[in-house]
């Protein structure tokens, strides 16, 4: 018997997609729902559930000041994380693509963009861990610190009263917040600059024939342009900033997983930790996992709607 | 892993010492293999004994071999050579296989299920058996017939009255031990003997003559205080010691035993009060709030601050960061009037764990193997070998003494001087998540923000919200 042309196409198809899926089924989709199952026993991660307890991590975790705050800095990260960086790393694409003076050549970056990339890009190319040691010593706390120092020379201050940097509870976020910009401006001031170099240089020149100045440029033709990536960047510095485990866990207060000075820098995935493996209450954690998935997914969803535009052709 | 050392970092020592629910949970796994493992055949062939005497109380078998396996860490492994030099003294005609490695997990295992596990094992590392796995598995000799039996140094005690109080505690399970818990960590106060000497200044014994000091150093142009801001379970150590010496045994039942109203006791208000003037007085290194253990003890060895609280792992922690003529000493928390515990009291912790598995073919051997541990030469062995303080009493004789570094003997002859005036709190291996509120709290009194009787509403409110959570299990302290 011999197949018809499209089964044959359909099955061939389907036996290299049944690997994958069954993968990805096996090791993301099956603990997802696990994860939902826990959280609707009182587990606490020695021992196998022994009880049932419907939704009621749920209500408790909203009656959590220590979980709210946790979601408020999540939020707050979410608002001020994603429009700054891609602000900075758009402003700084532009200027090393076509931030310079046009000359006989026509659009061209600033003076030394082929430095100023490399500089900003390099935090991206250091690890966490690395990230970690050399802002522990910038944020240090007393006056052998590295902006405490500075500080001190500049006579912002004196040695004996050196700032807190993390141990201030009112700037340990704005802080953990610094880094992230910092260390993600230079990966999508990388993005959009290969996006920008996509489009076609004429455009740029018909511009500047039209007598168009440096900031029309950029708000008429480079950002319409690249829509996409944008689109792209906001909805990953999304997630990025849902997260914050790692800097929070190893560069502030407390000794399992941070958060502190008082749970002034804790984020839902810190407190997420330490209830699971610390407090031993596994079943509350599944049920805080479970509503980060939730959120995370309802804002990409949120994000992907609202930008949606008509991509322009080129 | 073991927190005497200084390659593991504060959050790991800390999982260690008071967090073991931490490394419970990830062991979750584990407990379904070993589980299927406890319902395998095992070894049915009887273990071999030979007469019980004074001399032999496990009836031992002299020619029955002995099969041991010790964690390879920070501790090495020479103290493991001495042990069986010593065994292999006594018992000449016995054949001692010794095995050892970092995945004790990976390594026996598969011994355990075979049914023919090693007669002693040194459990320990990121991959160590778990304990209540083994335990609930009917895999753990009772070492209580350890206890009982009479020590090698002198018949007429007990390997029980031999060892520094807490160390059985630390290996009940239930109520019986089935650890021995082998290594002991000291805390106290921290200082630099040369320093001291270069200033003329005394160590102080009581809290007037320290305040008084306080001052003197202050005036010197150094910080008198440093902590390890970052971490406040390190503040958290002075402060209950101070508790635990003001109010005795009575006051640690009461906080241990979440009783309401403990943290208004006098002696905790007078302790809060106390700890808190060294910030109020101005005495902290500045900025130390926020310092990490390392940095805020490498201020430390620096001369930046006369004193740091730390347990005696620290001088590991510092080795090759201090300064060579630093010469560091340890001191309890100074005597404060009408104290219910005497000026020596320290905070002592056992850890190190040291088990004897039920289905051994030789078990009376690692018995024997353990009670040779215990004994006044065991101890020194491992105090020279593993650059570690035994639980053993009386091991550091004064010849060992000399061989050691400064800051290892002066732990030495802190808890020698305490004698069964040894602190324990449980609280914070008990109820994780009230030891979580109290170092917040901390962290905010030692940087100022918050009052010694804001200290002692949150801590109640802390003791208060896990007594009243019924999710959480209970333990009682007797």
């Amino acid at each position: 018997m011999r197949l018809s042309k499209n089964l044959r196409k359909n099955l061939f198809v389907t036996a290299f997609l049944t690997c994958p899926i069954a993968l990805y089924a096996l090791f993301v989709l099956w603990p997802y729902l696990e994860t939902f199952g826990y959280s609707l026993t009182n587990w606490s991660g020695l021992t196998p559930p022994t009880k049932f307890v419907g939704l009621q991590n749920y209500t408790e975790l909203f009656g959590d000041s220590v979980f709210r705050s946790a979601l408020w800095h999540n939020l707050l990260m979410l608002i001020v994380l994603p429009p700054v960086t891609i602000a900075l790393a758009l402003f700084f694409a532009f200027m090393l693509n076509a931030g310079g003076r046009a000359g006989a050549a026509g659009i061209r970056g600033v003076r030394g963009a082929a430095f100023y990339r490399i500089v900003f890009f390099l935090p991206q190319v250091l690890s966490v861990a690395i990230l970690i040691i050399i802002f522990q010593e910038a944020y240090r706390s007393d006056s052998a610190g590295l902006l405490n120092g500075i500080a001190v020379k500049l006579g912002l201050t004196d040695a004996a009263h050196p700032l807190g940097w993390l141990a201030n509870p009112n700037a340990v976020l704005w802080c953990i917040l610094a880094i992230l910009i910092w260390q993600w401006v230079g990966f999508y001031m990388v993005l959009f600059s290969a996006a920008m170099q996509s489009i076609p240089k004429e455009i740029f020149e018909a511009a500047l024939l039209d007598g168009a100045k440096r900031g029309q440029t950029f708000l008429r033709l480079t950002i319409p342009l690249l829509w996409d990536s944008v689109q792209t960047a906001w909805v990953y510095l999304s997630i990025a900033a849902m997260d914050g485990f790692a800097l929070v866990a190893n560069l502030t207060q407390g000794s399992s997983y941070g958060g502190g000075p008082d749970y002034h820098s804790e984020v839902l995935a810190t407190y997420l930790m330490r209830n699971f493996l610390t407090f031993g209450k596994a079943g509350y954690a599944c049920a805080m996992g479970v509503v980060i998935f939730a959120i995370t997914l309802l804002l990409s969803f949120v994000m992907l709607r609202f930008t949606r535009r008509d991509s322009v052709e080129y | 892993m073991s927190f005497a050392h200084g390659t593991t970092t504060a959050t790991t020592r800390r999982t260690v010492l008071v967090r073991s629910a931490t490394i419970a949970a990830m062991a979750a796994p584990v407990t379904g293999l070993l589980s299927a493992c406890a319902g395998g055949t095992g070894s049915t062939s009887a273990a071999p004994t030979g007469p019980k005497s004074a001399d032999n109380p496990f009836g031992v078998e002299p020619t029955a071999s002995l099969d041991v396996y010790f964690f390879e860490g920070g501790l090495g492994s020479s103290f493991a050579k001495a042990f069986e030099a010593m065994y292999q003294k006594k018992y000449p005609s016995a054949k001692i296989s010794a095995d050892g490695g970092q995945n004790v997990t990976g390594d026996l295992q598969p011994r355990f299920n075979a049914g023919s596990p090693p007669d002693f094992i040194f459990d320990d590392g990121a991959q160590k058996l778990e304990l209540n796995v083994l335990y609930t598995n009917g895999q753990l000799t009772n070492l209580d017939a350890l206890l009982d039996a009479p020590s090698i140094d002198d018949p007429s005690q007990t390997v029980r009255d031999t060892l520094v109080p807490g160390t059985v505690q630390a290996g009940l399970i239930g109520t019986s031990m089935y650890s021995l818990n082998y290594a002991l960590t000291v805390y106290g106060v921290w200082y630099s003997k040369t320093l001291f000497a270069k200033h003329g200044w005394t160590v102080p014994q009581t809290w007037d003559e320290f305040t008084a000091l306080c001052q003197t150093i202050k005036a010197a142009g150094i910080s008198p205080w440093a902590h390890q801001g970052k971490y406040p379970f390190y503040m958290m150590v002075p402060l209950m010691d101070m508790v635990a010496k003001a109010g005795g045994e009575d006051i640690m039942k009461k906080i241990d035993n979440l009783k309401p109203n403990a943290w208004h006791e006098e002696a905790v208000v007078q302790s809060v009060e106390a700890i808190y003037s060294l910030v109020s007085n101005g005495y902290m290194l500045p900025g130390t709030e926020g310092l990490t253990n390392i940095q805020a003890e490498t201020a430390w060895t620096q001369g930046k601050a006369a004193f740091v609280p730390c347990g005696s792992w620290l001088e590991q922690e510092m080795d090759g960061i201090t300064p060579a003529g630093f010469d560091m000493a340890v001191m309890p928390m100074p005597q404060v009037a009408g104290d219910a515990m005497p000026a020596t009291s320290v905070r002592a912790v056992a850890a190190e764990a040291f088990i004897v598995p039920a289905k051994a073919e030789n078990p009376a051997g690692g018995l024997e193997f353990m009670r040779i541990m215990c004994s006044k030469a065991g101890g020194a062995a491992f105090a020279l070998d593993a650059k570690s303080l035994p639980v053993v009493r009386g091991a550091i004789t004064p010849e060992v003494a000399a061989a050691m570094t400064p800051g290892t003997k002066s732990s030495s002859d802190l808890i020698a001087a305490a004698g069964d005036n040894v602190i324990t709190w449980n609280y914070a291996n008990w109820y994780p998540q009230m030891e979580t509120d109290l170092e917040n709290a901390m962290g905010d009194l030692m940087a100022g923000r918050i009052k010694p009787a804001d200290f002692i509403t949150q801590a109640q409110a802390a003791a208060d919200k896990t007594a009243a959570d019924s999710s959480i299990q209970k333990y009682t302290r007797t």
